[in-house]
C-alpha cells in the first residue's frame, strides 16, 4: 500500500496486571464499582500517607520479562512521573524511568511475506494507572473516579520494529496472549485493561533515519489499532507528498470518524521531571528468585505452537488460533486424549464448527455450551463411520441446543448413517429408474452428472447415506 | 519537697504517677491552665486538644487504678502540627491546611496513645516545616521564652517553645534539616532526630522524604530515650522505616562518658560561628574530655558543601510532594475558579505562602530538563561524598561533636528576607540528615541570656551513643535545668 514509502511503528501497550489489591495499596482493583468506592487514603494521595509495593507486580513483571526472554533486572526503580491532573491525586504518577524491571526482550511474529520475524522489546516498566474523569451530567463541573487510580500497569515498549499495521496487531496479539498465558493480565480491552499506544512514522524506503513521528493515543481494540495506523500512514504520506513536514504530535484516534486528529504537540509538551521516588525503596530481585520465577511459568504460545505442530501433524495456521489462548490450546488437548478422531479433523472442527459458534455468540471457549468430552464423543462418531460429517453438524447445533450427547442424539433424530451395501444398492436402482434422461447423459460420456446422482442418493436417505459408498455403487451400476 | 508538676521532667512525672503524688488528670490540668495563661503571649499551639487531653488522661488513671497502662501512661506531651492526628485540625503551619482534619493518626501518635500519652495539643511549626525561625507559620511566629522579641528556631519552634516554656514535659518535632536540633538549642531544650528509617514516617506530612525523620525535643536525654523505645521501630506502612532490632534506650543512661571517643570536625569551628557560641561549645567538649571522654580531631572535607546541596534535594523532593496539595479533593481551594488552570493557580497562589513558593519553584527547576543532572544528580553525588566523610569519620570515633547552630537565637524579622542567611542556620545540622545519621541537641551554655546547644551526631544506629554522651554531659552541668524566668 506504501510503495515508496517505508512504515515504522512501535507500540507502548498497557497490560492491567491482575492483581486483587492495588499496586501502592491494600484497596481492590475490581472492575465496574460506585465510583471512589475503592479508593483509600493511599491512593486518594492524602497527607502524609505512603506507597507500599504489592509484592505481586513484581513476580507478575519478572514472569512477563522471562517469557519474552528479557533480562529481569536485578534492581529496578521507581520514579515520580510529575504532572497536575485531577484524576493524578498525588500529582505524580509512580513509574519506572531509568532502570525499568524489564530490557531486552523479544517475540516473533509472522510477518506480511508469511516468515517469522523478530519484534525487539525495549523494556517493561511497572507503574501505577490514574483515575478517571466524567464529564457527563454534572453541568460545568468534572467528577472524579479514582477506583482505578493505583491500579497496576506493565507497559511494555517495543522497539520500532514493526513494519505494517497487520504486523503492530500480530505483535499486539502476541503480548495479549503472552499476558493471558501467564496470568497476569485478563487482556479485557473492554475495560481497558489492555490498550496501546503507537509511535508511527514513514520514510523513504532505503533511507537510514527515521520521519518524524507521531504518537496515537488509546487504541482499545486490534481492529482500531490497524485502523488507526493504516490511517496515519496515509495521512502522512499525502502530508509529505504534498510537500509538508509531518509534525511531531500526540493524536487520538476517533472510531467513529475513522481519522487520526491532533491532541497536543511538542511545543506543549510536559516536562515530568522525573525522580526515583524516595518513599520506595529500589527493587531488588536475585537469580534465585528469578530461577523460582521460572519454575512457574507455563508453556508459553511459540513452543505450544511448535509442539502442536510437531506432535498432532496439524496446520500452522490451526496451531497459530488454537494457541491463541491457553484455555482453548488446553480445550483442544482435552478432546484430542478422548477421542479416536486424528488430530487434524479435531482441528477443523474445533476452529471451524466450535469457534464458528462460539464467535458467533460472542462467547469465549471458557463459555462453551459444549464440552471437550462432548465433542470428542461426537468426533468418535465420525471416525466409526457412524455419521457423516455433514450430518456431525446438524449434531452438533442440537448439542449446542442442549439437546444431549452426540449418541443420545443421533439416536433420538435417527441420523445414524446407512452403510448396508444392499440398502444403498435399493436406492441407487431407485434413483436409477427415475432419471432414465440422466443416465442416458452419462452414459454419453458426461461423467459431471455423477454428482448429481450421489446429491440425489442423499437427498433419498436423509444425508444419511456413506458418501463413499454411494458413489462406489452408482459407478458401477452405471458402468 | 518535689518540685512543681510543670518543672518535672517526663522521667519524673512518670514516677510521680506511678507513687500516686498526683493523677493524670491533675496534672493535666495544671498544664492545660499554663497553656491558657502563656500561649497567648508564646504562640506555640495552633490548637489546644483539652477535652480530648482531659477525657485521655482520666482513662490513663483508670487504667492505672487497674494496674494497666503502657510506659507512658497518663503523660501529657504535644504534637507538632505537621502528624495526622484523626478528628483533630492538622495544619502542618499552612494556610492551605486550615479546614484539614485529618481522618486517621500517624503511626507516631498512635503508638505514642497506646503507651497511654495524653495529647495537649499540635504546636506551631513553620509552613510544611519550611524554615529555621518559625516565621513561616500561616498561624504567625512562635516566640521564644527566653525573650519574646526573638525565634526560638524552627521549624519544630512550637514544640521547643512549649517545653522551654514548661507548658508540656515532651513535644513530637520532625527534622528535615535540622528542625528539630536548632530549635531545642535556641531555646534550651533536648532535641533528638534518630536514624532515617528509625521511625515511621507514616502519616507525618511529607517535606522532603529522603530526609525527614520524626523525633522528641524534652527537656533531658533521659526523657528522649524514654519516648525514643516507643516510638522507633518498623512500620510496614513506610517502606523506608528499618526493621532493626528497637534496644532499650534508657540503658544508655547508666554508661559512663569513660573512653568515648568523640569526633571534632575542624570545619565545624570555622569563621561562620559566633565566637561566644564556639567558646561555650568547647567549654562543653573541655567538660566531657575531663571526665574521661577522648577528643579526636576529624576532618570532612565535603561538609562544607551540606548546604548547597540540602537546598537543591529538599526543594526537588518537596516540589513533587507538595503536588497534592490542588485544591481538588482537601485543603484550601479558591472562590469561583474559571478552569481548571484558575482552580490550581489560586488554591496554590492562596494555599501556600512566600517560603513554601520559593522551594517548589526551586525544586521544580533543579528537575527541569536541561538542568536535572547539574543540579539535582550532582547534589545526589555530592550527598554520598557528605555521608563517605561521615562513614569515614565513624572509623575512629564513637560520636561527634560540635554546636548545634552558629550563633543563639536571633530576632524576630532579622533574617526573614533574606534566605539564604536564614538556610545558614542549618550549616551544622543538614549533614546528619543527608547521611541519614542521628543527632541530638543538649543544651550547653548560654551567650547574652539565650540558650545555645551543643550537638552529636552518631553513626546509624548509634541513637544509644548519643543518649549516653547528652545524659552524661547533662549530668555533669546543670544547663538543662535553666528556666526562662517568666515560666518558672
Amino acid at each position: 500500500m506504501s510503495g515508496a514509502w517505508e512504515v515504522v511503528i512501535g507500540l507502548e501497550i498497557h497490560a492491567q496486571l491482575a492483581t486483587k489489591s492495588k499496586i501502592f495499596s491494600g484497596a481492590s482493583t475490581a472492575y465496574g464499582a460506585e465510583p471512589n468506592t475503592q479508593a483509600c487514603l493511599v491512593d486518594l494521595g492524602y497527607p502524609g500517607v505512603l506507597p507500599v509495593l504489592n509484592e505481586e507486580v513484581v513476580h507478575m513483571a519478572a514472569m512477563f520479562g522471562l517469557a519474552v526472554n528479557a533480562t529481569v533486572a536485578p534492581r529496578s526503580v521507581f520514579a515520580r512521573k510529575n504532572y497536575f491532573y485531577p484524576d493524578l491525586p498525588k500529582g505524580y504518577q509512580i513509574s519506572q524511568y531509568e532502570l525499568p524491571i524489564v530490557e531486552h526482550g523479544e517475540l516473533f511474529i509472522t510477518d506480511d511475506d508469511g516468515n517469522e520475524k523478530r519484534i525487539g522489546i525495549t523494556r517493561a516498566h511497572l507503574e501505577e494507572d490514574a483515575g478517571k474523569s466524567t464529564h457527563e451530567g454534572l453541568g460545568a463541573f468534572s467528577g472524579i473516579d479514582l477506583n482505578r487510580a493505583g491500579t497496576p500497569l506493565l507497559e511494555i515498549v517495543s522497539e520500532p520494529d514493526l513494519r505494517s499495521a497487520k504486523e503492530a496487531v500480530a505483535y499486539m496479539r502476541k503480548i495479549h496472549s503472552i499476558v493471558r498465558y501467564l496470568g497476569i493480565s485478563d487482556g479485557n480491552m473492554q475495560e481497558g485493561s489492555f490498550r496501546c499506544d503507537a509511535n508511527v512514522s514513514v520514510r523513504p524506503r532505503g533511507q537510514a533515519e527515521f520521519g518524524t513521528r507521531t504518537e496515537l493515543k488509546n487504541l482499545n481494540s486490534f481492529r482500531f489499532v490497524e485502523k488507526a495506523i493504516n490511517f496515519e500512514i496515509e495521512r502522512q504520506i499525502d502530508v509529505i507528498e504534498d510537500g509538508g513536514d509531518v509534525v511531531q504530535e500526540t493524536r487520538l484516534y476517533d472510531a467513529n470518524k475513522d481519522e487520526t486528529r491532533p491532541m497536543r504537540s511538542k511545543e506543549e509538551a510536559n516536562d515530568y521531571r522525573y525522580f526515583p521516588d524516595p518513599d520506595l525503596l529500589p527493587v531488588e530481585i536475585d537469580a534465585a528468585y528469578i530461577e523460582a520465577v521460572r519454575d512457574t511459568l507455563p508453556e508459553l504460545p511459540d513452543a505450544k505452537r511448535h509442539r502442536f505442530i510437531d506432535d498432532y501433524g496439524i496446520r500452522a495456521d490451526d496451531a497459530d488460533i488454537l494457541t491463541t489462548s491457553r484455555s482453548l490450546a488446553d480445550f483442544y488437548e482435552e478432546v484430542i486424549a478422548a477421542t479416536a478422531g486424528e488430530p487434524q479433523g479435531v482441528a477443523n472442527f474445533v476452529v471451524g464448527e466450535l469457534m464458528g459458534a462460539l464467535n458467533k455468540a460472542g462467547l469465549g471457549i471458557e463459555d462453551s455450551p459444549v464440552s471437550a468430552a462432548a465433542v470428542a464423543g461426537l468426533l468418535d462418531r465420525i471416525k466409526d463411520n457412524t455419521i457423516s460429517g455433514k450430518i456431525a453438524k446438524e449434531v452438533f447445533e442440537a448439542m449446542w441446543a442442549g439437546e444431549g450427547s452426540a449418541d443420545e442424539i443421533i439416536e433420538a433424530k435417527g441420523l445414524k448413517q446407512i452403510t448396508d451395501s444392499s440398502a444403498i444398492e435399493a436406492i441407487v436402482d431407485k434413483v436409477i429408474e427415475a432419471n432414465p434422461g440422466q443416465v442416458a447423459e452419462y452414459k454419453a460420456g458426461k461423467d459431471k452428472l455423477i454428482g448429481y446422482f450421489v446429491g440425489q442418493v442423499m437427498k433419498e436417505t436423509g444425508g444419511k447415506a456413506n458418501p463413499g459408498q454411494v458413489n462406489q455403487i452408482l459407478k458401477q451400476k452405471l458402468g | 519537697m518535689a518540685r512543681e508538676l510543670h518543672q518535672q521532667t517526663l522521667t519524673e512525672l512518670a514516677a510521680g504517677l506511678e507513687s500516686g503524688d498526683f493523677s493524670s488528670v491533675e496534672l493535666t490540668e495544671a498544664l492545660l491552665a499554663r497553656v491558657a495563661d502563656h500561649d497567648g503571649a508564646l504562640n506555640a499551639f495552633i490548637t489546644v486538644t483539652g477535652e480530648q487531653a482531659l477525657a485521655a488522661a482520666k482513662a490513663a488513671d483508670e487504667a492505672r487504678a487497674a494496674g494497666k497502662g503502657g510506659v507512658l501512661n497518663g503523660l501529657p506531651l504535644v504534637h507538632k502540627d505537621i502528624f495526622c492526628t484523626r478528628d483533630v485540625l492538622t495544619t502542618c503551619g499552612s494556610r492551605m491546611l486550615e479546614n484539614f482534619v485529618s481522618p486517621y493518626n500517624a503511626t507516631v501518635v498512635d503508638k505514642l496513645a497506646d503507651a497511654g500519652a495524653v495529647v495537649l495539643g499540635k504546636t506551631n511549626m513553620d509552613e510544611f516545616a519550611m524554615g529555621s525561625s518559625n516565621e513561616t507559620s500561616y498561624y504567625g511566629p512562635v516566640k521564644n521564652p527566653w525573650h519574646l522579641d526573638y525565634s526560638p528556631g524552627g521549624s519544630s519552634g512550637g514544640s521547643a517553645a512549649a517545653v522551654a516554656a514548661r507548658l508540656a514535659p515532651a513535644a513530637t518535632g520532625t527534622d528535615t534539616g535540622g528542625s528539630i536540633r536548632q530549635p531545642a538549642a535556641l531555646t534550651g531544650t533536648v532535641g533528638l532526630k534518630p536514624t532515617y528509617g528509625r521511625v515511621s514516617r507514616y502519616g507525618m506530612i511529607a517535606f522532603a522524604s529522603s530526609l525527614d525523620q520524626a523525633g522528641v525535643i524534652t527537656r533531658s536525654s533521659a526523657d528522649a530515650a524514654l519516648l525514643l523505645g516507643v516510638m522507633a521501630g518498623f512500620d510496614e506502612r513506610d517502606s523506608t522505616s528499618i526493621d532493626h532490632p528497637v534496644p532499650d534506650y534508657t540503658t544508655a543512661l547508666s554508661q559512663p562518658v569513660d573512653g568515648l571517643r568523640i569526633g571534632v570536625v575542624k570545619q565545624h569551628f570555622d569563621a561562620g560561628l559566633d565566637e561566644a557560641t564556639g567558646k561555650a561549645v568547647r567549654e562543653a567538649l573541655a567538660v566531657l574530655e575531663a571526665n574521661g571522654a577522648k577528643l579526636i580531631d576529624v576532618d570532612m572535607p565535603n561538609i562544607d558543601l551540606s548546604v548547597p546541596t540540602y537546598y537543591v534535594v529538599a526543594p526537588a523532593e518537596c516540589s513533587s510532594n507538595l503536588s497534592r496539595f490542588d485544591g481538588v479533593r482537601f485543603g484550601h481551594r479558591a472562590d469561583e475558579p474559571e478552569d481548571l488552570f484558575d482552580l490550581y493557580c489560586r488554591s496554590r497562589g492562596e494555599g501556600f505562602g512566600a517560603e513554601v513558593k520559593r522551594r517548589v519553584m526551586t525544586g521544580t527547576y533543579v528537575l527541569s530538563a536541561g538542568y536535572y543532572d547539574a543540579y539535582y544528580l550532582k547534589a545526589q553525588q555530592v550527598r554520598h561524598l557528605i555521608a563517605d566523610d561521615f562513614h569515614k569519620a565513624f572509623e575512629e570515633v564513637d560520636v561527634i561533636a560540635g554546636p548545634t547552630s552558629p550563633t543563639p537565637a536571633f530576632r524576630l524579622g532579622d533574617k526573614v528576607d533574606d534566605p539564604i542567611t536564614m538556610y545558614l542556620n542549618d550549616i551544622y545540622t543538614v549533614g546528619a540528615n543527608l547521611a541519614g545519621l542521628p543527632g541530638v541537641s543538649t543544651p550547653c551554655g548560654f551567650v547574652d541570656g539565650l540558650p545555645v546547644g551543643l550537638h552529636l551526631v552518631g553513626p546509624h544506629w548509634g541513637e544509644e551513643a548519643l543518649i549516653r554522651c547528652a545524659h552524661n554531659y547533662e549530668q555533669l552541668t546543670d544547663w538543662h535545668f535553666a528556666c526562662p524566668e517568666d515560666y518558672s
